[in-house]
């Protein structure tokens, strides 16, 4: 298997050398055939990695230790669940799945572009084609995910425990489909500037695949988030990370193009920024990829000690080149049609809208590379923590948030005082308004957060006015009900309401980050049996310990030989709110040196994080038991000089011994509680941008079967006239 | 004013106020920022009431907890010079002995001081583990 595996990397490298050469060769000589057979090895450039994937998958499922990458991150102790997400979690599993699914997005845009703009799609596959062959490159001679060793060891070192958590499963793909989608913009924007070819036509052929970068980048981000939130054991769900940052950065600059390319298509203007954005955008892309893989920053997420800092130093570099050569040597042709009628208009608040999101991107970077760059200017490598992120941030959030509002229903060309007033009177009452409604109610005053609601509430009232609108006046016009007026408004403008809802969403889920950070309660007590402590207005009690022993009763599904854990009893005000479960889980280690009964929980301890969720506020709490106390400290001494190692199931008794005595005899355990409103608003705002990114980015009907439909429907009104006029004749005939 | 005085006039603001910031933003990046340095360099460069980010990984046998104090020492990433640090506040799950870790310590008399949640530890699945010796590879 693992031949096939490495022969289908080495066929692939042919098919991108092949590819490349065939479609710079069709378009430089007006040979058509060439392009099309350079079209068709992306084709099968997908065909031989999805082979390789399914190997490297079958060898995970089968748990064939021969491979070193198995071996290293799966056992036969892992839930088959994580062994299948357990492909990706290594350096060269994760590069095998980078380029599978761009060769799958790659072949899916080629086919959809097939009759169009031929010559810029030759250049675009020939880039694709390049970094395919940089991926595959980098498996065949750096990170060989097929590498065998012999003989092969009876058991794996097992997936990370941190990695043992549902959003696991996806995240990454998300993410990674994501950081691959980006590219495919890229690669057209550089195939339109070498064709010369700089007009609409190809932002209108990337600008679904666009979209659809934005939106698996978003997932993938958020999916982290919640990763972090539920398991990582902290609570929160950034942390100004180097490579939560790598990935926040494309979808910024995204983000910024998907707004600049609306006035590219309507008005022929800011065609320099919007190349550029996506020039920047597919090059950000592959620096977070690079920040991951070089080890130069240092990350919580990052993979150590590997060498593929240089070929990613070089790519990035020719990108960045080849990118600046073509938009200066192309400017001409990139000239906008038109000039900004007015600072009161649509275009100059997307303009705005623009620059702060890429002025965010900027701070982002500037902080995420300083260690670097304090190291290029001052000799000494230095870095900003979160306050310095957030002193920058916030305000910008603050301006974005209120240009969301703004955006969708200021006009086009010149607002006057009119259109001003009649669109944003009620909007600024509401803003205005929710700050002493706030106060009233007892939120705190805390200025940003409070800022945060008013512009939040702001932007709220705005879109939702459009779609009051819009729907109102479908009504008159159709005779439909509002419900029926609403679905069909939509429907007929998928792209414009579908981003309509993406804005309520993104000022949801910031209501949702400024209260759940700024009004949060933590606090991190001992506590023994029966003792209580007060998080915010609530009382937690530690009412008993739990303990459970061997992988197949451990009640996360994580696969833990030992989980010590808490009932904890949760009231407001005397009464009982919710009794939540929260637990360590202990997993082998591989380390002999800790003795047959100590190396069965002497892996990597993880939190099983247990919370009352609810709309309002989350109750989050965390266990750190302790299991240094002298008694259960004898009772695995005596059982590794006891048991030996070939006898696991004797070294599992003597963990329920210790799990009994745990249970009767409860040391006093380290909790972290916290007390966060309105954090479930994060997950919703998410899901409402990314259930309006997908209404936004699904295909509409086609303009000719909507004629048919209309024409349809049409005849059947007209036959239903005739029909009812005959019926009347007849009638009056029988009268 | 002419259109085009009006537009150059505008270009010019616009990019001040963009120097203006950026400026702004270098300006507190140095200033906020904290130096990050190795238990070797700590050891030689640290004054008190400065905050320093150190890393390097957790010695072998040094982790020990007394109350909310958590007490372990960061040595080189190659070994030799190691400092006590002496820690309270949020830790992470993967900390452990031999792990990689990030902490911002202030020195105080002859001790470090981690500032409160400030630890960070590398994600450990993202290491690859050698192959035992005497096996053979082949690729």
């Amino acid at each position: 298997m693992a031949i096939l595996g490495s022969a289908c990397l080495l066929l692939a490298l042919g098919v991108c050398a092949y590819g490349i050469g065939a479609s710079l060769y069709g378009v430089r000589r007006g040979r058509p055939e060439w392009s099309e057979s350079g079209r068709r090895a992306v084709y099968a450039l997908a065909g031989v990695l999805t082979v390789a994937f399914a190997v490297l998958e079958i060898a995970f499922l089968r748990n064939d230790f021969t491979f070193n990458t198995v071996a290293d991150t799966s056992s036969r102790t892992t839930p088959a669940f994580y062994r299948a997400a357990a492909v990706w979690s290594s350096q060269e599993g994760s590069l095998l799945l980078w380029a599978w699914l761009m060769s799958m997005w790659s072949s899916l845009v080629l086919f959809l572009t097939r009759r169009r703009m031929r010559d810029v799609a030759a250049y675009a596959t020939a880039i694709l084609l390049g970094f395919g062959g940089f991926f595959v490159s980098l498996m065949v001679f750096y990170a060989n995910p097929f590498v065998t060793t012999t003989p092969a060891p009876a058991e794996g070192a097992g997936l990370d425990p941190l990695l043992r958590f549902p959003t696991m499963m996806i995240h990454p793909p998300m993410l990674y489909s994501g950081y691959t989608l980006c590219i495919i913009p890229f690669a057209f924007g550089m195939g339109a500037l070498l064709a010369r070819r700089v007009d609409a036509e190809w932002i209108r052929a990337i600008r679904r695949f666009s979209f659809a970068a934005w939106l698996f980048l978003g997932i993938g981000i958020m999916l982290g988030a919640s990763w972090s939130y539920s398991e990582l054991g902290w609570g929160g769900y950034w942390g100004w990370d180097a490579v939560e940052n790598a990935s926040l950065m494309p979808w910024l600059t995204g983000t910024a193009f998907l707004h600049s390319l609306m006035i590219q298509e309507k008005r022929g203007m800011l065609k320099v920024w919007n190349a550029s954005l996506v020039l920047a955008t597919g090059t950000l892309a592959i620096m977070g990829t690079f920040l991951v893989r070089s080890g130069i920053l240092d990350s919580i997420h990052a993979f150590g000690g590997q060498t593929l800092g240089v070929p990613f130093v070089i790519l990035i570099g020719v990108m960045i080149a080849g990118s600046v050569y073509l938009v200066v040597t192309r400017r001409d042709m990139l000239r906008s049609e038109h000039r900004l009628d007015s600072l009161l208009s649509r275009e100059s608040v997307f303009l705005a809208n623009n620059i702060v999101l890429v002025g965010l991107c900027f701070v982002i970077f500037w902080g995420t590379y300083f260690p670097l760059i304090s190291e290029a200017l001052t000799g000494k490598e230095a870095s900003v923590g979160p306050p310095w992120f957030d002193r920058y941030t916030v305000p910008l959030a603050l301006v974005l948030v209120l240009l969301s509002g703004i955006g969708p229903v200021i006009a086009w060309r010149r607002a006057t005082l009119a259109n001003a007033r009649r669109n944003f009177l009620a909007p600024l009452i509401a803003a205005v308004a929710s700050v002493p409604v706030l106060l009233a109610a007892g939120v705190p005053g805390d200025w940003k957060a409070l800022a945060m609601f008013a512009c939040a509430a702001f932007a709220l009232v705005c879109v939702i006015q459009e779609f009051y609108r819009g729907a109102r006046a479908r009504r008159a016009m159709a005779n439909e009900s509002p419900p029926a007026a609403l679905v069909t408004l939509v429907k007929r403008n998928r792209r414009r309401y579908g981003g309509y809802v993406v804005h309520i969403g993104i000022a949801v889920l910031f209501i949702g980050v400024a209260a759940s950070s700024s009004f949060q309660r933590t606090i991190e007590p001992t506590l023994s049996v029966g003792q209580s402590s007060k998080v915010g207005a609530y009382m937690v009690r530690y009412v008993k310990p739990t303990a459970t022993v061997s992988p197949a009763n451990d009640a996360a599904h994580t696969g833990s030989t030992l989980s010590l854990g808490a009932v904890l009893d949760v009231t407001k005000n005397g009464r009982h709110v919710a009794t939540l479960y929260p637990s360590e889980g202990f997993y082998a280690s591989d380390e002999p040196s800790q003795g047959s009964v100590g190396s069965l929980i002497g892996g990597q301890p993880v939190s099983h994080v247990a919370m009352d969720a609810g709309l309002t506020r989350n109750v989050w709490t965390a266990i750190a038991p302790d299991v240094e106390t002298p008694q259960l400290k004898r009772i695995v001494e005596i059982g590794n000089r006891t048991i030996p190692f070939s006898s696991p199931e004797d070294g599992l008794i003597a963990l329920a011994v210790l799990a009994r005595s745990y249970l009767q005899h409860p040391p006093p355990a380290e909790f972290h509680l916290i007390v966060s409103p309105l954090v479930m608003w994060i997950w919703i705002g998410g899901l409402i941008v990314f259930g309006g990114g997908l209404i936004a980015i699904w295909p509409a009907p086609s303009a000719l079967r909507r004629r048919a439909g209309a024409f349809a429907r049409a005849r059947t009104r007209a036959r239903g006239r005739r029909d009812r006029s005959g019926d009347t004749a007849q009638g009056l005939a029988g009268a | 004013m002419n259109p085009a005085r009006k537009r150059t006039v505008r270009l010019t603001l616009a990019l001040t106020a963009a120097v203006v910031l950026a400026g702004a933003l270098i300006y507190t990046s140095f200033s906020a920022a904290s130096p990050a340095l190795t238990p070797s360099q700590l050891i030689h460069q640290a004054r008190p009431g400065i905050s320093y980010q150190l890393t390097g990984t957790v010695a072998p046998g040094s982790v020990r907890r007394e109350g909310s104090t958590l007490d372990f020492s960061v040595e080189d990433r190659t070994g030799g010079s190691a400092v006590p640090v002496a820690y309270t506040g949020e830790v992470p799950n993967p900390f452990k002995e031999g792990r990689e870790v990030i902490v911002t310590v202030q020195k105080q008399g002859g001790a470090y001081v981690g500032e409160p949640n400030s630890l960070i530890t590398k994600c450990p699945s993202k290491y690859t583990v050698a192959p035992p010796a005497g096996a053979k590879q082949s690729f």
